[in-house]
């Protein structure tokens, strides 16, 4: 027998025929395909029972409740929860992805102690006796007074823990990051009177009348506002929008007023001066009459329509037409802040839209703005403070805010130790390179972030916190809200890290640290204590997760005392020197201050905003010159160079580049950092005499190509 | 001279060169080629069909034997162990916890089955890995609430009549995908015969196309 090329040909037919005819074919197809749908890395969360728990948002100052899907107790999902008095059931991307914060690369895992550039792992006994040691040791030698603190939000029992500390310890150098909230109490303060605050009734309004605010983009409590936008076109309420650039706002109003960028307060002055020459300003509603004051003869002098048609670049007729259209709505609002209204403002901005809202007679109506008084429902015991902390605490503050304390501590130092709290300075500051100059003049720094943050860094100690999702807390609402809302929020998951809540590890300092202070901070926990302070609202905070405050309009008209504005300075901004101004613009899907982006977050940014590793400068295609689309260009300021690509963008005023605020993080999370540059390092701090506040909207800018 | 080679030189191929050329040789060839063809079409089809799913499916036991039927006599119906919780999830196979209603660390019974569960798994406080002959991927969602509250559907309807088995029977796990057999059904071909045979998308398919007149969109079963 022979085999040849005629016997393979036979059995190679004959075994394909064989297979094709047995079902051998068709099941692996199937399952190979099933196969590769299953590939072991695909993460698939476990199957178990699911149940949803309450709680409040605390990334950023909006306080929306929120609803956490958990499957076998472990946390999948953030919804925004139903009917809750602030957000209605909506979230913002931030909260649905406030998972993400939990296991963040960057997060602090155990205490840490720095030891030459590093950081090396202590135990928490080590680490608060290291910290009570060293604190112990500034009192012993008589100056208390140069412990500071600088935190992130200034309302809720974290805040008055901290501050209930440093009295005991007797240092009034506590300062808070500028925000919407500290901005709107010292315009309060300004015109109206301390400790209070404004709400703006956006709700309810139905002529809103934005000086920049991002209604839709991250002012005041984002979803609340989101949802007053949305709801605009069924209560035929009409949004101006005052901007140089065609922001979301500006895109969802039904007019735009483009203003020279700082302009802004000369518009509304100007305003003003309509209303008290053209019509009956309400004059009941006012101290005394109003026409006979410092401001109305400051007004009528220097803010003619054409001399505010010189400074802001809107037409004469323009402004007495809005004006006008502005008094005659039922129920007009107008509301300050530009972007997020955070860092960048001016406090005559803020008084000048205020005084706007009080001529109108917009003041504590349904609608308009509301003069609050301060969400009273904490009772601390009274405090315990030795001789020493009397003495302490009742110096003068070094300074008057976080930049001039930085400026102070820059030039010729003053503190010998620094507690930081829900605050990243050195990120969200103006010039944060003068930021980092000053923190290396203290001496010795201990952060209670969660996070490896750009400030965190920079300390001697950390102390690591919970993050919001493993630890209680009030959280009250503000941020330009028109009604107060305490929320609770509570520990969803057991902490990851070896970490703790900051109330806790300031207990146990305070203890540490013994004699008055630790009798000042005698309770067993933060719950214990929350469980104390918060008092009649406990029971009901704890049932329901949220206690409303109040929603009504306050009683009665405040005084509006105009003196600050009738002398209020103008300050020179922009500084430096160039063709360009550059100024930061607040986007939705980035976070600017201490909150940091999540990695979805940043997955979610256009490239109009972030092309591969540069950030996206956004410039009127008129003065671009030879910069084309998608170039990289260079970006000088007075404070630094960095390189950015062009995006021609024909909603953005000649002469003016839009940078986006929130990027450029320089910290261990790949997802996150190494991303465009921090607008904050190129921008200048400009200090507003007689606020202390960094008015700094933008800098001078040249942009050449690469 | 050994016999081997004697036989070797006997052999009448020392008439190397002969006949090479002739016809009927070359039939001869075609004729290997035919045999060739069937032996190799009859080799594969074969195993296509026998050994391929031998090959294709491991045999796995369940950590010990459970007697359904005595269960279903012994407290009610399926919804008793494998309920609906109150949100409309179907809580599945019952853990630990819920076996433990019942059952001590004492063995209840006489066999060794429950000593192994009693000793291995109650007494050590330990979760059953039971292998689950129903799971479907991942990518799958179904809802037993839909089918069983809303649709009235009865357990047998997919899963046939486990309720009355005193054994449980091997759990046969598919080398590639790792699912169970009960998946793409006993019959290799995929034949049924039994609603409750196969627990494919086409099956989910012809069941809804009968029942609802419309075989269902994608996104009702892969959110």
């Amino acid at each position: 027998m022979k085999i040849d090329r005629r016997s393979f040909l036979g059995l190679g037919l004959g075994a394909a025929a064989g297979i094709a005819l047995s079902p051998v074919g068709v099941k692996l197809t199937d399952d190979s395909s099933i196969w590769t749908q299953n590939w072991p890395w695909t993460p698939v969360p476990e199957d178990g029972e699911i149940t949803y728990d309450r709680s409040v948002c605390s990334l950023c100052p909006g306080a929306c409740g929120i609803s956490v899907r958990k499957i076998n107790g472990r946390p999948v999902k953030i919804e925004g929860l139903d009917d809750h008095p602030i957000n209605n059931g909506g979230a913002c991307l931030h909260g649905i992805a406030g998972l993400q914060y939990l296991y963040d690369p960057a997060r602090i895992k155990t205490p840490l102690k720095k030891n030459g550039n590093k950081f090396e792992k202590i135990s928490w006994d080590e680490a608060i006796s290291l910290v009570a040691g060293k604190l112990g040791e500034i009192r012993e030698s008589g100056t208390p007074e140069s412990l500071g603190l600088i935190s992130g939000a200034d309302n809720g029992s974290m805040a008055q823990l901290f501050r209930r500390f440093m009295d005991a310890f007797g240092s009034p150098n506590t300062y808070t990051m500028p925000s919407l909230e500290s901005n709107l109490a010292l315009t309060a303060a300004a015109l109206h009177s301390a400790d209070r605050s404004l709400g703006f009734d956006i709700d309810h309004s139905d002529f809103i009348l934005s000086f920049g605010a991002a209604i839709i983009e991250g002012w005041g409590s984002p979803v609340a506002c989101i949802q007053a936008n949305a709801s605009r076109h069924e209560r035929k309420a009409k949004l101006v929008q005052v901007d140089y650039r065609l922001s979301n706002t500006a895109n969802a109003a039904d007019k735009i007023i483009a203003v020279k960028p700082g302009t802004e307060a000369d518009l509304a002055l100007g305003l003003c001066a309509v209303l008290l020459a053209k019509t009956k300003i309400a004059k009941d509603s006012l101290s005394g009459d109003v026409n006979k004051l410092a401001f109305s003869a400051m007004l009528e002098k220097e803010y003619t329509s054409d001399k505010v048609e010189a400074i802001t670049g809107v037409k004469a007729a323009d402004v007495e037409a809005l004006a006008m259209a502005f008094i005659k709505a039922k129920a007009p609002v107008a509301v300050p802040g530009k972007g997020r209204g955070d860092v960048g403002q001016s406090l005559r901005e803020f008084a000048a839209v205020q005084a706007l809202n009080a001529l109108a007679g917009r003041l504590n109506k349904e609608g308009g703005v509301f003069v609050m008084w301060p969400a009273g429902y904490l009772k601390f015991p009274e405090n315990v403070m030795d001789d020493t902390a009397e003495q302490g605490a009742g110096k003068a503050k070094l300074a008057g805010s976080v930049t001039e304390l930085v400026d102070k501590l820059e030039k010729d130092g003053g503190l010998s130790a620094l507690f930081i709290y829900n605050a990243n300075p050195c990120y969200a500051l103006n010039n944060t390179e003068k930021v980092k100059a000053a923190m290396d003049k203290v001496g010795f720094k201990v952060s209670f972030s969660s996070f490896m943050d750009e400030t965190a860094l920079k300390s001697d100690v950390i102390l690591p916190a919970s993050i919001f999702l493993e630890r209680l807390e009030d959280v009250v609402s503000g941020a330009g809200l028109a009604k107060t809302v305490v929320g609770l929020c509570r520990p969803m998951v057991k902490p990851v890290f070896d970490t703790k809540h900051p109330g806790d590890t300031l207990i146990l300092l305070a203890q540490a640290m013994g004699d008055s202070i630790a009798e000042g901070f005698s309770w067993d926990s933060y719950e214990a204590c929350l469980e104390e302070v918060t008092g009649d609202i406990w029971d009901t905070l704890s049932d329901d997760g949220y206690v409303v405050i109040d929603d009504k309009p306050p009683v009665g008209t405040p005084v509006t005392d105009f003196t600050f504005l009738s002398s209020a300075p103008k300050i020179d901004v922009p500084m430096g020197e160039g063709d360009f101004t550059l100024v930061p613009v607040d986007k939705m899907r980035l976070a600017g201050g201490s909150m940091i982006s999540s990695p979805f977050a940043v997955k979610t940014v256009s490239d109009t905003v972030l092309s591969g590793k540069y950030s996206v400068v956004e410039i009127n295609p008129a003065t671009a010159g030879a910069l084309k689309d998608g170039d990289v260009a260079v970006l000088k300021t007075a404070m630094g160079t960095v390189k950015v690509k062009i995006g021609l963008n024909e909603g953005i005023m000649a002469g003016v580049i839009g940078m986006p605020r929130g990027l450029g993080h320089t910290f261990n999370n790949p997802y996150v950092a190494g991303k465009g540059v921090n607008v904050n390092d190129l921008i200048g701090p400009v200090i507003e005499p007689g606020s202390g506040l960094d008015a700094a909207f933008g800098i001078k800018a040249t942009l050449s190509k690469a | 001279m050994s016999e081997l080679e004697n036989k070797a030189n006997d052999d009448p191929g020392g008439g190397a060169h002969h006949g090479i050329n002739n016809g009927p040789e070359d039939d001869k060839g075609l004729g290997l080629g035919v045999i060739f063809f069937m032996g190799a079409f009859l080799v594969c089809f074969l195993s296509g069909w026998l050994l391929f799913p031998k090959l294709l499916y491991s045999k796995k036991e369940q950590p010990f034997n459970f007697d359904h039927s005595l269960h279903v006599e012994e407290i009610g119906d399926c919804e008793t162990c494998h309920f609906l919780r109150e949100d409309g999830t179907f809580s599945g196979i019952p853990g630990l916890e819920s076996c433990m209603e019942c059952h001590t660390d004492e063995p209840m019974g006489e066999t060794d089955d429950e000593a192994v569960f009693a000793e291995e798994y109650v007494a050590q406080g330990k979760e059953v890995p039971w292998l689950i002959y129903a799971k479907q991927p991942d990518c799958v969602y179904f809802s037993h609430a839909a089918h069983i509250v809303a649709g009235g559907m009865d357990c047998k309807t997919c899963h046939g009549h486990i309720g009355e088995t005193s054994s449980s029977r091997p759990y046969e796990e598919n080398r590639i995908t790792g699912y169970s057999r009960d998946i793409w059904g006993k019959n290799i071909w995929g034949i049924k015969k039994n609603s409750w045979d196969r627990m494919k998308m086409d099956d989910c398919a012809d069941c809804h196309l009968e029942e609802m007149g419309h075989k269902g969109y994608c996104f009702q079963c892969h959110k």
